[in-house]
């Protein structure tokens, strides 16, 4: 017992570092929060700078932007959610019907790799094709279509982003659900077989209900993403042209702050964003715990 | 599986079969497209003809890449920046994920300190404040602003605390009758058990680190320290940001970029992942359904 409290001082030893660590680049940056209840004056400091209170929320508010953003965020983060659920299913479910095991490997390869390329190179590919001397555009003219400024077309601006998410991600996303599928005692298939059943009755009486709890721990825990619309993809692939629907919080945030150098109302804007998402992640994991025996931790 | 073998069920087959490589084909042709286009004839690529095969061959993109002293450069900063990045990280989490892993009778603050742990992983002050944090810590344009900045990431401190949880108890017990520390026990006994897992994190980490490009824009002053995704980055998003921008002038801006010497650097840029692909292969399964599934 003596020697386990001996261990004891080992223990912070080994945790210092990392300790160390999150309060200089993680806990230190919150009080940078303060800014947001301050008129932030790089020459003063956090210390000196005046107090406002809530002013730079109400100036927020009344920004039109900041609508604008906030509905973008919203729908362009809840169709990526919902369709990076839905999809990633359909292909794990269809993959589980290959008979040949060597196609069912080549495309599982295949299809995971997007999910390890960074944004900033996919971007560039797809400005390739959708771009006005793009592949699409080419291909559509040989039909006799005249070009189109895909790129800058806010009209179907969110649904590109929201495809070429679900492009990057069904293979990687529907690992999980592969998994799952792999824990289907065999028999199952055989005995409803025996009793008549189709492949389509297969399907929707043996394998999907084996994914439900999948989907349902999925969809809860991704409630914390419903502001997170995925500023890396949106900053590669937007333009003036678009902001009416494809700028999110991070990008004006990001534009506010350290384009034009407006501190004090890019913290609250962030700030904003940070505090939402923490109350539904929270929300997220007690559901998740309550319905699923699920714990991070 | 049972052999079902109606018409409807075959037709089913094919058809599975011919949407799943529709979708093999849509991930693999962008990759082959940017090649084509990288070795095509410059005029050709400019003016969108190439579709399917390269148009004409030229090689020049590539000749002017090796004169490029700032593309090298980001490239080296690239590799410096996942090296040290993921040594630190990997190096942080492990001696995190130890001690947390202890049940809380061995070591009483556990819990607090998990609490702090999850608390950094579910908040964050902002981008303002983080920025401002690094320039007040004197790290910008230095290559640590980028080392430093993946530091510690809290959930892969907890996929590793779990899975030594989850290693039996008596290799702990064992080793403590021995006469082994904390250090001898971590680093003799519980990461010689865990190498396929710490591997796969660092398999993930290095990947964040080789394809991060935010912090280099942000925290880099000049074009000379940016790492490799923030240089490519840096040539294909050279669209102001002001806010007049028309169609027209959008389509000037695609007319000037230069879409072989593009394509060619966004390919070499891509080589590294293709080469380390395969081995990531072999663990990301493991690696992510360690994040999902708990005892």
């Amino acid at each position: 017992m003596m020697r386990k409290l001996g261990h004891q001082k080992h223990y912070y030893l080994m945790l210092l570092p990392g300790m160390v660590w999150l309060v200089m680049f993680s806990i230190v940056p919150m009080f940078g929060i303060l800014m947001a209840f301050q008129n932030y004056n790089p020459g003063a400091g956090l210390f000196k700078s005046q107090w406002v209170g809530l002013d730079n929320f109400k100036y927020m508010f009344q920004l039109n932007d900041s609508k604008t953003v906030i509905t973008n965020t919203f729908i362009i983060a809840v169709g990526k959610i919902v369709l990076n659920l839905l999809i990633p299913l359909i292909f794990a479910i269809l993959l589980n019907e290959i008979r040949s095991m060597r196609y069912k490997k080549l495309v599982q390869t295949v299809v995971y790799l997007p999910h390890f390329l960074s944004w900033v190179i996919l971007s560039t590919i797809v400005i390739g094709i959708f771009g006005y001397y793009g592949v699409v555009n080419t291909v559509a003219g040989m039909f006799g279509f005249d070009s189109k400024l895909f790129m800058a077309d806010s009209g179907i601006f969110r649904q590109l982003l929201i495809g070429t998410d679900v492009w990057k991600e069904f293979g990687y996303n529907s690992i999980i659900y592969l998994a799952a599928l792999t824990g289907i005692n065999l028999n199952l298939y055989e005995a409803a077989a025996i009793d008549g059943a189709n492949r389509w009755q297969l399907i929707r009486h043996v394998t999907l209900p084996a994914l439900t709890t999948t989907v349902v721990l999925l969809g809860v825990l991704s409630l914390g993403n419903v502001l997170n619309a995925g500023f890396d993809q949106v900053y590669n692939l937007y333009n003036p042209l678009v902001y009416s629907t494809g700028d999110i919080l991070d990008t004006w945030v990001y534009r506010l702050g350290l384009q034009n150098l407006q501190y004090s109302l890019a913290t609250a804007a962030g700030l904003f964003k940070s505090v939402i998402s923490f109350v539904l992640i929270f929300i997220s994991y007690r559901l998740a715990y309550r319905y699923a025996d699920y714990t991070v931790f | 599986m049972v052999r079902n073998t109606t018409l409807g069920s075959r037709t089913f087959d094919i058809a599975n079969i011919a949407i799943l490589g529709l979708l093999l084909i849509s991930c693999l042709y962008p990759l082959w497209y940017t090649f084509c286009v990288s070795i095509s004839d410059k005029s050709a690529a400019n003016a969108g003809l190439v579709t399917i095969y390269p148009i004409g061959f030229s090689l020049t993109p590539y000749k002017e890449i090796i004169n490029d002293r700032l593309f090298f450069n980001a490239f080296w900063i690239s590799i410096q920046r996942t090296v040290l990045g993921t040594s630190f990280s990997l190096l942080m989490t492990v001696l995190m994920a130890y001690p947390l892993a202890r049940p809380k009778k061995d070591f009483k603050m556990r819990n607090t300190f998990m609490w702090i742990l999850v608390f950094c992983m579910l908040f964050n002050g902002g981008l303002i404040p983080w920025y401002l944090t690094i320039q007040n810590y004197h790290l910008i344009n230095t290559i640590w602003a980028l080392v430093l900045g993946g530091g510690v990431p809290v959930f892969d401190v907890i996929l590793i605390m779990n899975f030594f949880r989850n290693l039996p108890k008596e290799l702990n017990e064992a080793a403590v009758v021995d006469g082994a520390g904390p250090w001898s026990i971590l680093f003799r006994v519980y990461i010689p058990c865990s190498i396929p897992v710490l591997a796969a994190v660092a398999l993930f980490l290095s990947v964040y680190h080789w394809n991060e490009f935010f912090s280099g824009l942000v925290l880099m002053n000049t074009s000379d320290k940016y790492p490799l995704q923030t240089y490519i980055q840096q040539l294909v998003v050279n669209i102001p940001v002001g806010t007049n921008l028309t169609p027209e002038q959008y389509k000037k801006l695609s007319e000037l970029s230069n879409r072989t010497l593009n394509s060619a650097k966004v390919f070499i840029a891509m080589v590294p992942m293709l080469i380390v692909y395969p081995f990531l292969q072999r663990y990301f399964v493991s690696g992510i359904m360690l994040g999902a599934v708990k005892e």
